[in-house]
């Protein structure tokens, strides 16, 4: 048996009433009607940054703030702060990350999900620092596409009204 | 490639499973006159049509799997397809495991049968993902990373994946192909226009095959100009080379050896089945060393900080979980073929390497040298090496579509389809079927390689 490939048309607007909600019937190939409705949804989600705000506040002052482990013997230093350490499970401690690192990859979106389509195109940077094991995700601006490459040096700008979101940071190139 | 004749077979690990039959529905980018109950519907009577001894009163339980509740506008979602299905009072349970839910779906089944719990389990996955507009899909799909460091920079999987494979391109094209370029930004840029030259190869396969795949939702005969100038979505990965958003199921039926030949005189016997990991922040991967394949050694991987973000090392355990119990020491030459989950034209490339169908680091070479294409088919470039080990025959994820909770059961279908040799009958065309396969790999990757699983289907029959 061949799959048939489907073939949607539109067939007629329902009531005017129906219609302001966006509902509308649906006809396909072999003659089957669905009734099409919209349905709004939204929520204000409670969010808490829990053992990560630490790393949130600290954007507000100007600050990155990693985390290392605190088992002497391991010792593994994180970019993005984990409270507890991956290899080991030891509790970590917070540190300052240097503010100056160097792009470990890049990229640049001309679409994002729905929410930040208004924002592209938009360049992403994974930032690596010195003597850190792990990386940072962040925007990159005051730069293009062409003007990016992998191991360029970049330093950190801080957003002067934060959001207590990850975006009150981002990184420019180094002038 | 003939398999050896015998190869080692590991300790027993349970009940020998089949599988017996399957079924998946067209995949396309939206069945308004079908919800999700129906389309799991569709795919479980396609695949007992094809075994007519089924009946839901044969089925012990079922494990019932979709990637996403946004999606479907329905928490618990599962259960109405239990109830649609007339499985009722019957076990059953819901999979979820981000992209690789599908996966994790057929694995779930083959442990009901391999534990004793069940003689005879249906495997069912699909997801409505036409029910939202497409960006306000991607974000969805985005929720499934970090919502504190991740999600809120763009919400965006395509830009993850981008940034993997600049760096993967980095790692093995800019440090090695062009190494003599003394011109960094020079050699950078000329090593991702050879990377996505060789990523528009693979874009060209699977969208090429897919013409022979009726279910396939963008089968297309493309040049790779035609994929390197087809829209930028996330620099350096244009819109031919990411899978679409898709609505569809697909189901598969796995049963105990002395309930097979009830079903079927050509069962597929399930010979090995891996899962692996990863932190779920591309930004948290390690540094460190590469977990070897029978075939590798340390020193093939050396200067190589592994997995970094150009690597999936729950690629690389579920293979090495998989291989070693299906006593597969030489993937290459004892796989016939391998379904893996092409989200990304970047990522099959990856995955070749995590698979061990390549060293890492030769994934770009071997994709030119044509070994993962099929023999026959003219793709308007040399393959030379054509048939060697033909990945995704049917088109991947990038042109049968990806809708999430089916798609690693349809890499299962498409799989026992190949070994049965009923390919013709099913598609309707003899072009993808493989000659006399005796064994294959599935793959189906979640998230940014957060977990990955790999299944090994063989011949079950003479």
């Amino acid at each position: 048996m061949r799959a048939r490939p489907p073939t949607y048309t539109k067939f007629r607007d329902v009531q005017a009433e129906l219609e302001k909600s966006g509902a509308a019937i649906f006809r396909d190939a072999d003659g089957v009607e669905s009734l099409i409705i919209h349905f709004p949804y939204s929520v204000n989600y409670i969010h808490s940054y829990a053992e990560d705000s630490t790393f949130f506040l600290g954007l507000a002052e100007g600050r990155l703030k990693g985390s290392k482990c605190r088992k002497v013997k391991c010792g593994y230093v994180y970019a993005t702060p984990r409270s507890h350490c991956m290899i080991c499970g030891t509790a970590t401690e917070w540190i300052d990350l240097p503010l100056e690192g160097r792009l470990h990859s890049w990229t640049t979106c001309h679409f994002g999900s729905e929410a930040f389509l208004k924002e592209t195109p938009y360049n992403l940077g994974l930032v690596e620092f010195k003597g850190v094991g792990s990386v940072l995700l962040a925007r990159l601006k005051e730069c293009v596409e062409s003007d990016l490459y992998i191991g360029m040096p970049v330093e950190a700008r801080f957003d002067p009204n934060p959001k207590y979101s990850i975006t009150d940071v981002w990184f420019v190139p180094v002038r | 490639m003939a398999p050896p004749a015998r190869f080692p077979r590991p300790v027993s690990k349970g009940r020998r499973v089949y599988m017996v039959t399957g079924g998946v529905t067209k995949f396309a980018k939206a069945h308004p006159a079908m919800d999700f109950r129906l389309m799991v519907k569709r795919a479980y009577d396609y695949a007992a049509k094809d075994t007519p001894a089924l009946s839901p009163e044969r089925i012990d339980g079922t494990r019932i799997s979709y990637f996403s509740d946004h999606f479907s506008r329905q928490l618990k979602a599962a259960s109405m397809v239990q109830d649609f299905l007339g499985m009722n009072p019957k076990g059953s349970v819901r999979i979820e495991w981000g992209g690789a839910t599908g996966g994790e779906c057929f694995q779930a089944a083959y442990e009901a049968i391999a534990s004793g719990r069940m003689d005879v389990c249906l495997a069912a996955g699909y997801e409505t993902m036409s029910r939202v507009q497409t960006w306000k899909g991607n974000e969805f799909i985005a929720l499934a990373s970090d919502t504190n460091f991740d999600f809120p920079l763009g919400g965006f999987y395509t830009g993850y994946y981008a940034l993997m494979v600049q760096r993967h391109i980095y790692q093995y094209l800019r440090l090695r192909k062009f190494a003599d370029v003394s011109d960094e930004r020079e050699a950078q840029r000329l090593a991702i226009a050879e990377g996505s030259r060789i990523m528009g190869l693979v874009s060209v396969k699977n969208h090429l095959n897919a013409l022979h795949n009726p279910y396939a939702q963008y089968p297309k005969r493309l040049t790779v100009d035609d994929v390197l100038k087809s829209e930028m979505i996330s620099y350096p990965l244009t819109r031919e080379q990411i899978c679409t958003m898709s609505d569809g199921a697909a189901v598969a039926v796995l049963c105990s050896e002395e309930r097979a030949k009830e079903f079927t005189d050509r069962p597929v016997l399930v010979t090995g089945v891996g899962t692996g990991t990863d932190t779920m922040r591309l930004a948290d991967r390690p540094f460190g060393k590469v977990p070897l394949l029978p075939q590798e050694r340390a020193s093939d991987y050396e200067h190589l900080p592994y997995p970094g973000v150009h690597s999936f090392r729950a690629g690389r355990a579920a293979g090495l979980e998989a291989y070693r119990m299906a006593g597969i020491t030489d993937p290459v030459r004892q796989l016939d073929f391998v379904e893996l989950h092409d989200a990304y034209a970047s990522s099959e490339i990856q995955t070749y390497e995590d698979l061990g169908l390549c060293k890492y680091g030769e994934g770009y070479s071997f994709t030119e040298s044509g070994d993962p294409f099929l023999k026959g088919i003219d793709y308007g470039f040399p393959t030379p090496n054509a048939g060697r080990i033909p990945v995704n025959p049917s088109g991947g994820l990038i042109a049968c579509g990806h809708p999430v909770g089916a798609t690693g059961l349809m890499q299962a279908v498409f799989a026992f389809w190949q070994l049965q040799g009923t390919i013709p009958k099913h598609f309707g065309d003899k072009t993808l079927q493989l000659a006399a396969p005796k064994r294959g790999a599935i793959h189906s990757h979640a998230g940014t390689g957060s977990a990955v699983t790999v299944s090994i289907l063989e011949r079950g029959f003479r």
